[in-house]
């Protein structure tokens, strides 16, 4: 397969409430993409459009964008995959390179979600789901996986302190995340309170909505070494789907498409999970980042909780992960999500990540989650 | 009877497989099998993803089934608010399919563990919706 690189990485603040458009919203992390790649509109082939639509009142995004970025005659693509449409967009996009149809492809993800109170957005949510079958019950995304957290609990013994752990781990990076939404500190005793949403997830087992739009500019080899000082490579990508139904689940433990895809992407990748310098994974929830741990091969089922227990995925630690604040800290505004974790490995592989920086990092993985394990995409991504 | 008087608020309102709600007012939980390769299904569908037959019968679940997972939602998306709290559930049935829906409040919490042995009750409303819910066997 020809050689992809990500030759330029953006993403706006993630805010409570963006003053502005969607489309306003998205040239942030356009601007910031096209400055760090130094080129200029005309330069791109073509471009793939990532958001979940509901929270919209415009239809097809994609014209939108096309046109407020100053993208129009190329051709554009609109991709959906509710919280990993900027992964699945990555897919898009890389597949349009290596194919040889175009050369340099961008994609962005965005989402504004504060125009909409969260009891609605939580509904909105949760129609990510069955809406036939278990949306006439009162699902939503905290309650689903709660119901992973509580098998996890159950057949593994992990605890709501476990969970609580990786939300200390989140907000000691969330405050030195100037682009995240949340960036207070959070001790253990704060976030044990028992204030819950969905039994055993508290408050802050939750990430927050928020608005944000992230940019990526991909390019074949050619392109990479002609318009790029520090291309970053595009190694393994994995992707895969499970029922959406949770009658059609065979475990509540772990996320069937994050194995799946994390196995597909390691092997195309020639490498595995002993081989990975820092990570960014799914965490919408902390049971989503314990999960992780097992689901991607850091840890063996049922020892994630060791990993967050003896710190080995601080940014000290083995396996350093979500070393930007995660989700958790950020906040997720859907169709950025994936767009935002892959720039920030893109910045660890260049050694540009500043406070965040993992010492020598040359190859990072980023765990995309959408819905409540219905798509999973995992990337794997090397300085050379 | 339409499948838009399922649950507390259905967001489907015309399906192939709306027998699903006259059966439950006749108090059986039911999915579909194949009457072409026998494959079972529940949720049940009109189509079979296996063979490809869109011929199919019904068949009953009636357990007892075992708690695989839950959660009770103290929090609720819109539309649900007043029904807080409730508790989700999916379940494993000798039927050889999985269940999800609320579970029975009447349950204790202290009884709400992995391995319960469950039941299905259906719950009809005086406004014509019908629903079903898990119940300690």
């Amino acid at each position: 397969m020809a050689k992809v690189a990500v030759i330029g990485v953006g993403q706006s603040a993630f805010v409570r409430s963006y003053p502005g458009s969607i489309r306003e919203l998205a040239f942030e992390a356009f601007r910031d993409a096209m400055k760090d790649a130094g080129i200029k509109s005309q330069q791109i082939d073509a471009s793939v459009i990532c958001s979940a639509p509901e929270y919209d009142k415009q239809r097809t995004p994609a014209g939108l964008m096309a046109e407020y970025l100053g993208l129009n005659p190329q051709p554009t693509f609109y991709v959906e995959s509710v919280c990993s449409s900027s992964s699945s967009g990555l897919r898009t996009a890389y597949a349009l390179v290596a194919s040889g149809l175009h050369d340099v492809v961008m994609v962005l993800g965005f989402q504004k979600m504060s125009e909409i109170s969260s009891a609605e957005s939580q509904e909105r949510m949760g129609r990510g789901a069955d809406i036939q079958w278990e949306a006439p019950f009162g699902t939503m995304m905290p309650a689903y996986y709660a119901m992973y957290a509580r098998g996890h609990f159950e057949k593994y013994g992990t605890t709501e302190e476990d969970l609580a752990l990786i939300r200390v781990k989140s907000s000691t990076y969330g405050v030195i995340n100037d682009k995240a939404v949340f960036r207070k500190s959070l001790d253990l005793e704060k976030i044990m309170e028992p204030k819950y949403i969905a039994t055993p997830l508290k408050m802050y087992d939750c990430c927050a909505n928020a608005d944000g739009s992230s940019c990526m500019i991909l390019a074949s080899e050619e392109k990479a070494r002609d318009l790029c000082a520090k291309p970053v490579w595009i190694r393994g990508l994995g992707m895969a789907t499970a029922p959406i139904n949770m009658a059609g689940r065979d475990t509540f433990s772990g996320l069937k498409c994050a194995q799946l895809a994390g196995k597909r992407a390691y092997e195309m990748a020639g490498i595995g999970p002993k081989d990975i310098d820092v990570a960014e994974v799914h965490d919408c929830f902390t049971i989503a980042e314990m999960m992780a741990y097992e689901d991607l091969g850091f840890a063996e089922p049922g020892k994630g909780k060791e990993l967050i227990r003896n710190k080995e995925t601080y940014k000290e630690g083995r396996i350093p992960v979500n070393v930007d604040g995660g989700l958790l800290s950020k906040g997720h505004p859907i169709g950025a999500t994936g767009g935002s974790q892959i720039r920030t490995v893109a910045l660890q592989l260049r050694g540009a990540a500043g406070e965040m920086q993992v010492p020598n990092a040359k190859i990072g993985l980023v765990h995309n989650i959408g819905g409540v394990g219905i798509y999973g995409n995992v990337s794997i991504f090397s300085a050379d | 009877m339409s499948f838009d008087q399922f649950g507390v608020i259905s967001f489907t309102s015309a399906t192939k497989t709306e027998k699903f709600v006259e059966l439950l007012q006749d108090n059986r939980l039911s999915g579909t099998v194949c009457k072409s390769c026998g494959a079972k299904f529940f949720p049940p569908r009109s189509d079979c993803s296996f063979c490809l037959s869109d011929e199919m019968d019904w068949f009953g679940i009636d357990g007892p089934g075992e708690l695989i997972s839950y959660t009770t939602a103290m929090y609720a998306p819109a539309g649900f608010e007043k029904d807080v709290p409730y508790s989700l559930g999916v379940a494993e049935f000798p039927e050889g399919v999985k269940v999800f829906g609320r579970l029975d409040k009447s349950i204790p919490d202290d009884q709400l563990k992995a391995g319960l042995k469950v039941k299905v009750k259906v719950v009809s409303s005086g406004e014509g919706r019908v629903s079903y819910e898990l119940s300690a066997a």
